[in-house]
């Protein structure tokens, strides 16, 4: 379980990004974290693992306290925390499988991972994970001659190579066509279901965030202003989190989206283990 | 539909550089009255430009037929010890200034060890080889390790400079996503910073190879051995021909170094 104890940060330009967040993320449950353009959501999950350095209160995970870690102990804290990018943040110039790999660097020593002789079970794992997203036959492709949706499928597969508990995943769909987006976040959420990870999504897109997670948070100006579920998202609590707006048909569509994205990607939804091997089929296939 | 109306003929201009006027036209002002008086003040002697050109003619023609021949047993040795020079002190020098241009990155450095290492290169670069080189040859005396240690320096001024700004320059999202999965210092060096900058690293190292062999012959003049002290002893003895040979080995050398790593910087892109 994930703890947020009255998180605060304070930029050093005096901007206060989140202003003594109390939040609870219990183990497997997916929470789609929404809020417009700086309302603070990178900055929630960057104080998470400490790659933004939150300037008050406390973060646990499972009962250890990040917030007090040294280099050391919070290296290895990291390991436990996988991270899914905006625009995926592969190593361009590595090849695909040293990006997978670099989800171990955690946890092999320096020079195993600078001659690339990464354990065996490693490798095994990295493998498992391409497969799984249909990505196994570009293991040697550099990762900038992929498109966009493999990409972001690379970025899946380093975080999970981390075996991680939970997942921060920062705006995982905000340069993919809307397509790419649902099977991104599908198989995000598939992926956490499996595996009994517990996720924070950041994500702009509501449909999306309403489609697939269980749990919704809308961030305003660093302060918690919605916590519920999906379908607790009414107009007033939209403009709430994002201000004044016409929100009757992102509402509307996502009451009816069955019909109108009849697509056979919606339809699997639905049934969601055909799904699963029909995604894979159709990722390996055609992308 | 007003607004459109009247939008209608509404003049637009390219804002200038300058906002304020005044400053505008008086930095125009300044820099064309600096220009007269400096052209003004030169003093061409035309005379003496005259006379010097017929000069010239026979000083170039001195230098046909070039002389391959008569001292070519010097010129390999000079040859050679230019290239050792040079090749060993491109590797040391790059060697060296890669943990300098490590700390002289303002994105991977703490403060104070930013500011000793941008020194280091400040100093390195402050002085031209040939400054460089009369210091050495004072410190170590003639020959070619006072050229090696010189261009060691120099290469740590340039190479040091551009590795650090390469680094700072470099997309902090990957550097952000491996550092997220608990790698340590040096296995986030390897795998987030070297690839991005490593293939623009690699070309400019050969660029500094090329530039070193030509500095090689221009710190011989000043005692530190290699080529250039061949050339200046052909020149001081008023062997053209031989000198005329020592220039065109030195710019077959230069293409060669030139074309080669072009090839091995687009291989590496």
């Amino acid at each position: 379980m994930l703890r947020l104890e009255k998180l605060e940060k304070r930029y050093r330009t005096g901007d206060l990004a989140l202003k003594s967040v109390d939040l609870e993320v219990p183990d497997g449950q997916i929470m789609a974290l929404i809020g417009p353009s700086g309302a603070g959501k990178s900055t929630l999950i960057r104080c998470i693992n400490r790659l933004v350095e939150p300037t008050g209160g406390k973060v646990s995970l499972s009962g250890l306290e990040l917030t007090g870690l040294g280099a050391g102990q919070l290296r290895r804290a990291r390991r436990r925390m996988g991270m899914i990018f905006q625009e995926y943040a592969l190593v361009e110039r590595l090849t695909v499988m040293e990006n997978v790999l670099s989800g171990r660097l955690g946890y092999v020593g320096f020079w195993r991972s600078y001659f690339r002789k990464f354990p065996q079970s490693d490798v095994d794992e990295a493998f498992r994970l391409l497969g799984r997203v249909g990505l196994d036959h570009m293991v040697d492709k550099r990762a900038d001659e992929l498109s966009g949706g493999q990409r972001q499928r690379v970025g899946i597969c380093r975080a999970l190579a981390q075996d991680p508990e939970l997942l921060l995943v920062d705006e995982p769909t905000a340069s993919l066509d809307p397509k790419t987006s649902r099977q991104i976040m599908r198989l995000v959420c598939e992926l956490c279901k499996e595996r009994g990870l517990s996720a924070i999504i950041n994500i702009h897109d509501v449909m999306l965030a309403q489609m697939f997670a269980e749990r919704i948070v809308g961030l305003k100006l660093g302060e918690i202003v919605y916590d519920g579920p999906p379908d607790g998202l009414t107009a007033d609590v939209l403009t709430e989190i994002y201000g004044e707006e016409d929100w009757e048909a992102t509402i509307r569509k996502v009451e009816d989206e069955g019909e109108e994205d009849g697509e056979a990607l919606d339809a699997a939804l639905k049934h969601d283990h055909q799904a699963a091997i029909l995604d894979r089929d159709r990722m390996a296939g055609n992308t | 539909m007003a607004d459109l109306a009247s939008a209608a003929g509404r003049r637009w201009h390219k804002p200038p550089l300058i906002k304020s006027p005044l400053l505008r036209w008086g930095l125009g002002l300044g820099v064309a009255l600096y220009l007269a008086f400096a052209f003004g003040t030169t003093e061409v002697n035309w005379e003496r430009v005259a006379d010097g050109i017929p000069r010239g003619v026979r000083f170039i023609s001195a230098f046909f037929p070039p002389d391959f021949v008569s001292r070519w047993d010097e010129i390999v040795d000079g040859i050679a010890e230019s290239l050792w020079m040079t090749v060993i002190s491109t590797v040391v020098g790059i060697a060296l200034s890669v943990p300098i241009g490590l700390g002289a990155a303002r994105n991977l450095a703490p403060r104070p060890v930013y500011y000793f290492c941008r020194g280091v290169l400040a100093v390195s670069r402050s002085f031209q080889e040939i400054i460089i080189a009369i210091f050495c040859v004072k410190l170590f005396g003639f020959g070619p390790f006072a050229g090696f240690v010189t261009l060691s320096f120099a290469t740590i001024g340039f190479y040091g400079k551009l590795l650090a700004e390469d680094i700072e320059d470099m997309d902090p999202a990957q550097a952000e996503a491996v550092r997220a999965t608990g790698a340590g210092w040096f296995q986030w060096l390897n795998y987030a910073v070297q690839p991005q900058v490593l293939p623009r690293m690699i070309g400019l190292g050969l660029y500094r190879l090329d530039i070193n062999f030509r500095e090689s012959a221009v710190v011989g003049i000043v005692g530190a051995g290699g080529i250039g002290a061949t050339l200046t002893t052909a020149f001081d003895r008023y062997e053209f021909g031989s000198a005329a040979a020592i220039l065109l080995i030195i710019i077959a050398i230069v293409m060669a170094v030139e074309y080669t790593s072009g090839y091995v910087r687009k291989w590496v892109q």
